[in-house]
């Protein structure tokens, strides 16, 4: 009884309650009008959420003008609705809420007419112009000058005069010289085509090449287009060659990323291990791991899997020498067969417990997107980090062989065993510490090369035979020729691609080194003095 | 009086030999219904691990005498397949899903309207058996030539075998090779006129495998046994020294690689008809390990502790894969770590006593 009359009191007061809303937000008001069926209501809808200086104004008006603008007659509120593969976000317009629907029955699109249409579009380019964000501002310059016409023509001018940002400003008087091609007079149309000729917007090019074949226009027209062309499609190839460097600066990095670890164990203990590509995936799967056990700091997960990914690969990789290679010193090719043995029983144990399909690393936010540069040029976050970090790993790697005790023994043991052993230096313990040392890092390659590629149990084996093709390459023993090494054959590959393919490519570059190795036996920067005999 | 003090060798040869008369009558002769009789699979199976136990000969020849331990076997081993496979594409004539009397399947397929030269000649089975030879052995002549002659060894070597293969591996897997891609070849009718499919010819293929071994067996002991042969095992043992004495070490070690490629070159041979199939996958990098072991476990240096290694090994493998799919992986990488650190001999070590160092 008094929970029926408390449920009455409550009902009563909810439209109450709306009505509030509505009249201290302006926005919401100016929402209302948007479900009214009339197309002057909506008119006048767009017209006061554009004066509204409102973030949400925007991106609702952008979804109106894509159809993806919904109205839910069951509890009155809109919502921006996307396609999720079979079903739909549904994102509130006011407050922002996100929703999962699996069908868009009960909902009713906001429709609109051309006039509207119209109407939408010059309202948001007007609003994107003078948004206060600058990416905002220069899609929406780029999105004007792609269809350009004299109402736009007048928005940019008096954007250009409020504009700040010189990245801006350069989009809009772009566009602006564009518009001036259809000028009347011959002498305004060539000096635009000139002071074109720096510009890499691809509707510049577009219009140009346009240009060119347009019989209306003059001799003198079609030459200095021709040479505005020329040069930019010079600047284009530049930027492709600095685009081109860059892929292969950052497959050069993965390469000694992968390699580096071997490079110690190989190179500085003459061990070869053939499970070096399987420490690799342990680290990857470290990451997946650490990414399931903390969901919800996605950002941060790639931090904690680095250390744990350098633990988890350094244990086993001791593990592995204390248990089997320390029995093996000096007998290169057994240690080959005995460590190929591992990797097989860690590929076999990982399929297992993980199942032989891929598992998916996500990528946290701050690595995803491009870095643009400019109009031609823009690199990928994911691969920029990854290059820096490789060469972070390097440097510390070489610290710590170099300027530190522990750096001094293993250098001391790979030069001279007996001779360490007898000023009193462990051998054992550093041996051990050396491959823990050289597995921990591969581990570290790992929590990279998952978010580049699959992580799956054979994405060992596809880094196995690079990386020894890389420290061999480099010439053994040397971390410096590591890095030489693995970034020139990056670059090597990534230049011959364009012309060979991808795969035709990689072989070429293993034909280059079989050749290579006959010439130089022993590397690129081979050992010198005693440690380079035997 | 090649096999004076070979005992290893004197059984391994009369095994093959009751093998060679007794296998074929079991399996055609003895009615289904007799325990006695040997189903055509089995035949077939033992026939696979004959021309195993040849190319692990011709690995145990460079590896165990002469120190080259070559990763990259299977290479040889695969193109001698491809060879004899191209024959046996040729042969299918018309019979083919889409008929065309010279085009493989595959080609018509991938729209080629003509043969790429490099298929000219093998509807001939005596030009693809040369090819089978030519091929690995100019590719071993090419590539030890280059690498004995700069000095590649031990490890450096190992790993440029590898790449080689892998590189083979890669190559083989383009569509625009001509070598049937990804699938490969497969699709066989008939080897010389006789159904491949057909149990006589199954028996037949053992038959020949099984001479092939021994006759391998026979060349290699032939060859280690004679004066090359202990300047080879002088080679492995000390390469600078030899060098010294006036041999030229090059050319000895490229003696041996070549005659090596060439008899793994005839087992790939004689394994596609048997298999049915040839794809790039025989070329991977992990084949060509595994062959290896098989010869680590049987004992390096001796040939025959080879043979046995490759027969137990694949029929673990056989075994494993169909029993417990699981296991195998594991198994495998055990015996790869036992064998290194426990029984570098080999089984056969085991036998032996410790009389001479492998």
């Amino acid at each position: 009884m008094i929970l029926a009359w408390i449920l009455n009191a409550w009902l009563s007061l909810l439209p109450c309650a709306f009505a509030a809303d509505v009249q201290e937000d302006p926005f919401a008001a100016a929402l209302e009008l948007l479900k009214d069926a009339s197309f002057i209501k909506k008119a006048e809808a767009v017209e006061k959420l554009q004066s509204l200086n409102d973030p949400r104004t925007l991106p609702t008006l952008r979804a109106l003008l894509q159809d993806e603008l919904h109205y839910r007659a069951s509890d009155r509120r809109l919502f921006i609705a996307q396609p999720r593969g079979e079903a739909f976000e549904l994102s509130d317009v006011l407050s922002g809420e996100v929703e999962h629907a699996d069908g868009k029955d009960k909902l009713k699109k906001v429709i609109i007419n051309n006039q509207l249409r119209l109407t939408l579009r010059g309202a948001i380019a007007r609003l994107s112009l003078f948004h206060d964000d600058t990416a905002v501002r220069l899609k929406a310059v780029h999105e004007i000058t792609s269809d350009l016409d004299e109402s736009s023509r007048a928005l940019l001018h008096i954007a250009l005069a409020k504009e700040s940002d010189t990245g801006v400003r350069e989009a809009m008087q772009t566009g602006l010289t564009l518009m001036e091609l259809d000028s009347p007079d011959p002498g305004t149309r060539l000096t635009a085509i000139e002071s074109l000729k720096s510009s890499l917007n691809p509707a510049v090019r577009n219009r140009l090449t346009a240009l060119l074949h347009d019989q209306a226009q003059d001799r003198q027209m079609h030459t200095a287009a021709q040479r505005a062309l020329s040069a930019i499609e010079f600047q284009l190839q530049i930027h492709g060659l600095i685009e081109t460097i860059f892929f292969g600066l950052s497959l050069g990095s993965v390469l000694v990323l992968a390699a580096i670890g071997l490079a110690i164990t190989f190179g500085v203990m003459g061990v070869i291990n053939m499970a070096h590509g399987e420490l690799i995936m342990l680290g990857a799967y470290t990451t997946y791991v650490i990414q399931q056990l903390m969901p919800a700091h996605l950002n941060l997960s790639l931090f904690v899997a680095i250390p744990a990914a350098f633990l988890v690969a350094g244990l086993v990789g001791i593990a592995i020498e204390r248990s089997i290679i320390r029995f093996l010193y000096g007998r290169p090719l057994e240690t080959l067969l005995a460590t190929f043995g591992i990797s097989l029983f860690l590929q076999q144990t990982v399929r297992s417990i993980f199942s032989p399909l891929n598992r998916s690393v996500s990528t946290p936010a701050w690595m995803s997107g491009s870095l643009e540069i400019n109009d031609a040029l823009s690199l990928t976050y994911n691969r920029l980090y990854i290059t820096l970090f490789g060469l972070l790993v390097f440097l510390a790697l070489l610290a710590l062989l170099k300027h530190t005790r522990f750096g001094l023994q293993v250098r001391a043991v790979a030069q001279n065993r007996a001779m360490a052993k007898a000023v009193g230096i462990r051998t054992e313990w550093v041996d051990a510490m050396t491959f823990g040392l050289g597995s921990g890092i591969a581990g570290v390659a790992g929590v990279a090369l998952s978010q580049l590629t699959n992580v799956g149990p054979n994405l060992g084996q596809a880094y196995i035979i690079d990386s020894f093709i890389v420290v061999v390459f480099g010439g053994v023993g040397n971390l410096w020729g590591t890095l030489v090494g693995g970034v020139s054959l990056g670059i090597v590959n990534k230049f011959l691609e364009p012309y060979a393919g991808a795969v035709l490519a990689k072989i070429l570059v293993l034909v280059f080194i079989i050749i290579y190795i006959q010439k130089r036996p022993r590397g690129m920067f081979p050992q010198k003095g005693r440690a380079a005999e035997g | 009086m090649l096999l004076k003090r070979d005992l290893g060798g004197t059984l391994l040869l009369a095994l093959l030999g009751i093998a060679i008369l007794v296998v074929p009558v079991l399996n055609l002769a003895v009615p289904e219904s007799s325990s006695l009789h040997l189903s055509t699979y089995t035949v077939t199976l033992l026939g696979k691990y004959l021309t195993y136990a040849l190319l692990a000969i011709a690995l145990d020849l460079i590896w165990g005498y002469c120190g080259i331990m070559s990763l990259g076997h299977s290479a040889f081993f695969a193109l001698g397949g491809y060879a004899m496979g191209m024959y046996l594409m040729r042969a299918i004539g018309p019979r083919g899903v889409y008929g065309d009397p010279v085009l493989p399947d595959f080609m018509v397929f991938l729209n080629w309207k003509e043969l790429p030269w490099y298929w000219y000649g093998f509807d001939q089975f005596w030009f693809a058996a040369l090819m089978v030879m030519l091929v690995p052995g100019l590719l071993a002549l090419v590539f030890g030539w280059l690498a004995f002659r700069s000095r590649v060894t031990g490890v450096y070597l190992s790993i440029i075998t590898q790449a080689l293969t892998y590189a083979l591996m890669l190559a083989f897997f383009r569509n625009d090779m001509g070598f049937g891609g990804n699938n490969g070849l497969t699709d066989f009718k008939t080897l010389l006129g006789f159904d491949v499919h057909a149990d006589s010819t199954r028996a037949g293929l053992f038959v020949v495998s099984a001479l092939a071994l021994a006759l391998g067996y026979v060349a290699c002991r032939a060859v280690v046994s004679s004066k090359l042969g202990r300047v080879v095992v002088a080679i492995r043992d000390a390469e600078d020294r030899t060098r010294f004495l006036g041999y030229r070490v090059e050319l000895f070690k490229l003696w041996v690689f070549v005659l090596s490629a060439v008899l793994a070159g005839i087992a790939g041979a004689l394994y596609v008809p048997q298999v049915g199939i040839i794809n790039p996958s025989e070329f991977s990098p992990l084949n060509s390990i595994e062959v290896v072991i098989w010869v680590s476990v049987g004992g390096r240096a001796t040939l025959y502790g080879a043979v046995a290694g490759a027969g137990l090994v694949n029929y673990a493998k056989t075994y494993l894969t169909g029993a417990l799919p699981e296991v195998w992986l594991f198994a495998l990488g055990g015996l790869f770590v036992l064998v290194t650190v426990f029984l570098p001999r080999g089984l056969v070590g085991l036998f032996r006593g410790r009389k001479e160092p492998p």
